[in-house]
């Protein structure tokens, strides 16, 4: 991103929420630049939704500012923010027709009527709906009905739009098609997006960063890579996609490397770690990998930089472009593999009990320091 | 197969047997002279099987000023008691639809209570509330803010109170229901497009609720309307309404065939709006 892109267009200043006793957004502070596709990832209940709220005003900080393009917008009734809103459930309104529903937004800002009709085409053309602008909402399917509610939230043009869970009701083919159009109408038109999620994936090829929340924190915020390739903490390795995790404490601790002792891993692990993680000998860490990192094999592997241990096949799943796989070591721990599948053939790789070597490079192994 | 016939049966008997047949029933009647015997009105066909029937109690009605004002009183109270109780009644279901689902399981039942007791009882209590003596009364009395007692007994307003508290839970109940089901998301998203509270109510709120008010409205007119014990016991000479015309022709001038045409007149009054708004309906849908 280059340097005159306005890097804190939406400003979150330790904002927090509570509801009672329950604290849903606890001092989050987050700047978000301008044309940023900003996803808000989490579980359920990890205050997301409540942080979306507060942006679009639905809701008001119990401590904390939210300043958009220099305003501080934190005492504005939603109406008077230049923010729209995609809500979940669409809301579209089921007593007006699609074009009614599309130029709602400019009806309540008295635009001329001839303007509002230029508009209206406009976004029927983006969304691609054309034929179906008169179309009451029962009549469409869960793809328009998005397509709706996206367009009626853009037409505005508005500062910022705000998507809760964008896709979550459609099915796997339409959301995958999706994902590709919203972004290719946020390079479109520039406005920024920011997108709650709860789905891990939707998040990783939407955005160009993500914050990975949790019990009203932020754990990490970076871009897709930086979330899946270096994740911070425990919970953000485990949460983004799938992972190996295992406990341990440090043997020897140099610059650039460290190894590890897992009970779990018959063999010491080596690992690559970041510079500016401090850790000692003796101290207590986990080392997560990925399953597509560890590599598979029937004879033992001749780098010796790397982890190798000895297991046999428990289970496997074929699923087409890869394969998963469960290995099982002497000592009971259960490791997760897959592999892609390069070669067509019929044939299997591995069968049940059958015995392998795994190995990854110390490069491949996330060292995590801390028990979040 | 056949008890799904029969259970379908079920309603069309019951319609047949307590409305169709008493309909014809009074319409018999209506269309037959009074006369001095047991029953009191001429039957249907004479001694000679011919058919004798008259148009003269109809015409009464048209001819007696007396009976077009009793029926414009009619449907102007209960107009306005209807709309007194969509007054009331919308912000009450508003506001129960809102509400925590546990208390509004408690504030359902609050508005559904009254009706354990007797209709009757609790018509007399609004005469203890209204009399001259009354609780109203001496109360406003008691603050210094009259000096003598008003009279609300026997008049008009007595009435229009009497109807507005009787059929308020009938509004209510059906607004409720459809109030409940509304997205809360939809009065979000009004607003979050530039809809202040106010606008997002005309423009959300009130048109999904139409079909809560209409069948409220319905409910509480279309009973209203024909009211008989309100006006007799709350109302005073002036409060003429059809209800008690009807009463009055039947048992104490025992004019049976007047009294029939009375209430098909009345009946015919009340399918005029029903259709109306039916018709209403069927439009906007289409429309839209």
């Amino acid at each position: 991103m280059s340097e005159e892109i306005q890097k804190d267009f939406i400003r979150i200043r330790n904002v927090s929420k509570h509801f009672g006793d329950f604290v849903a957004v606890d001092n989050v502070d987050l700047a978000i630049g301008r044309g940023e596709l900003f996803s808000i990832l989490g579980a359920s209940g990890c205050g997301k939704s409540t942080l979306l709220r507060m942006m679009a005003g639905f809701e008001t900080p119990t401590a904390g500012t939210i300043e958009i393009d220099g305003v501080d917008v934190t005492a504005l009734p939603p109406y008077e923010r230049p923010v729209n809103m995609m809500f979940q459930s669409y809301a579209i309104f089921p007593h007006m027709n699609v074009e009614k529903n599309i130029a709602y937004g400019l009806r309540k800002d008295g635009v001329a009527n001839s303007e509002i009709a230029k508009r209206v085409d406009d976004m029927l053309g983006l969304v691609q709906l054309g034929d179906f602008r008169k179309r009451i909402p029962d009549q469409l399917s869960g793809g328009q009905r998005q397509r709706v509610a996206l367009a009626r939230a853009l037409i505005k043009e508005p500062k910022v739009l705000l998507l809760d869970e964008p896709l979550a009701a459609l099915d796997k083919k339409l959301r995958e098609q999706t994902q590709f159009e919203l972004m290719n109408i946020q390079d479109q038109l520039g406005i920024t997006f920011v997108v709650v999620t709860h789905d891990q994936e939707e998040a990783m090829t939407l955005s160009t960063r993500i914050a990975v929340m949790d019990k009203g924190r932020f754990l990490q915020v970076g871009d897709p890579k930086e979330i899946y390739e270096y994740p911070q903490s425990r919970f953000v390795a485990d949460f983004v996609g799938t992972i190996n995790i295992f406990e341990g404490s440090v043997t020897e601790a140099s610059d650039k490397t460290i190894t590890v002792n897992c009970p779990d891993v018959t063999a010491p692990i080596r690992a690559l770690h970041d510079a500016d993680i401090d850790v000692d000998v003796g101290q207590a860490v986990c080392i997560a990998v990925r399953p597509e990192k560890i590599f598979i094999s029937h004879e033992q592997p001749e780098d010796d930089e790397g982890v190798r241990v000895r297991g046999v096949v428990d289970d496997f799943g074929y699923l087409g472009n890869l394969s998963l796989y469960r290995i099982r070591l002497e000592n009971g721990r259960m490791i997760q593999v897959s592999r892609q599948n390069r070669r067509r053939s019929v044939k299997r790789f591995v069968e049940w009990e059958d015995e392998v070597w795994l190995s990854w490079r110390p490069r491949s192994a996330v060292v995590i320091v801390g028990d979040d | 197969m056949r008890w799904q016939r029969v259970t379908v049966a079920i309603p069309y008997l019951w319609l047949l047997v307590f409305f169709l047949l008493p309909f014809a029933i009074i319409l018999k009647i209506s269309l037959a002279d009074p006369v001095i015997a047991q029953p009191p009105f001429t039957p249907t066909f004479d001694a000679q099987g011919g058919l004798s029937v008259t148009l003269d109690n109809f015409l009464f009605l048209l001819t007696d000023k007396l009976y077009a004002i009793t029926y414009l009183n009619s449907v102007l109270m209960a107009l306005a008691a209807m709309l007194l109780c969509l007054l009331l009644g919308f912000p009450m279901a508003y506001g129960i639809a809102r509400a925590a689902p546990q208390t509004r399981s408690l504030l359902l039942l609050l508005i559904v209570l009254p009706f354990w007791i007797s209709f009757l009882l609790r018509v007399y209590a609004w005469m203890g509330l209204l009399n001259n003596y009354g609780v109203i009364n001496n109360v406003l009395m008691w603050l210094g803010l009259i000096d003598q007692p008003i009279q609300f007994m026997y008049t008009n307003f007595a009435v229009f109170i009497g109807l507005t508290y009787s059929y308020l839970p009938f509004m209510i109940l059906p607004l409720y229901a459809t109030l409940e089901r509304m997205d809360l998301d939809l009065i979000e998203a009004a607003q979050d497009l530039g809809a202040s509270r106010t606008q997002a109510f005309w423009d959300v709120t009130w048109p999904l609720a139409r079909a809560g008010v209409i069948a409220g409205c319905l409910l509480v007119f279309i009973p209203a309307m024909g009211e008989y014990v309100i006006p007799y016991l709350l109302g005073g000479p002036e409060s003429m309404l059809i209800g008690r015309v009807l009463f009055d022709e039947f048992f104490v001038n025992r004019d049976w065939p007047l009294a029939s045409s009375v209430a098909i007149v009345l009946l015919l009054l009340l399918v005029v709006p029903i259709v109306f708004m039916q018709r209403n309906e069927a439009k906007l849908e289409e429309v839209e």
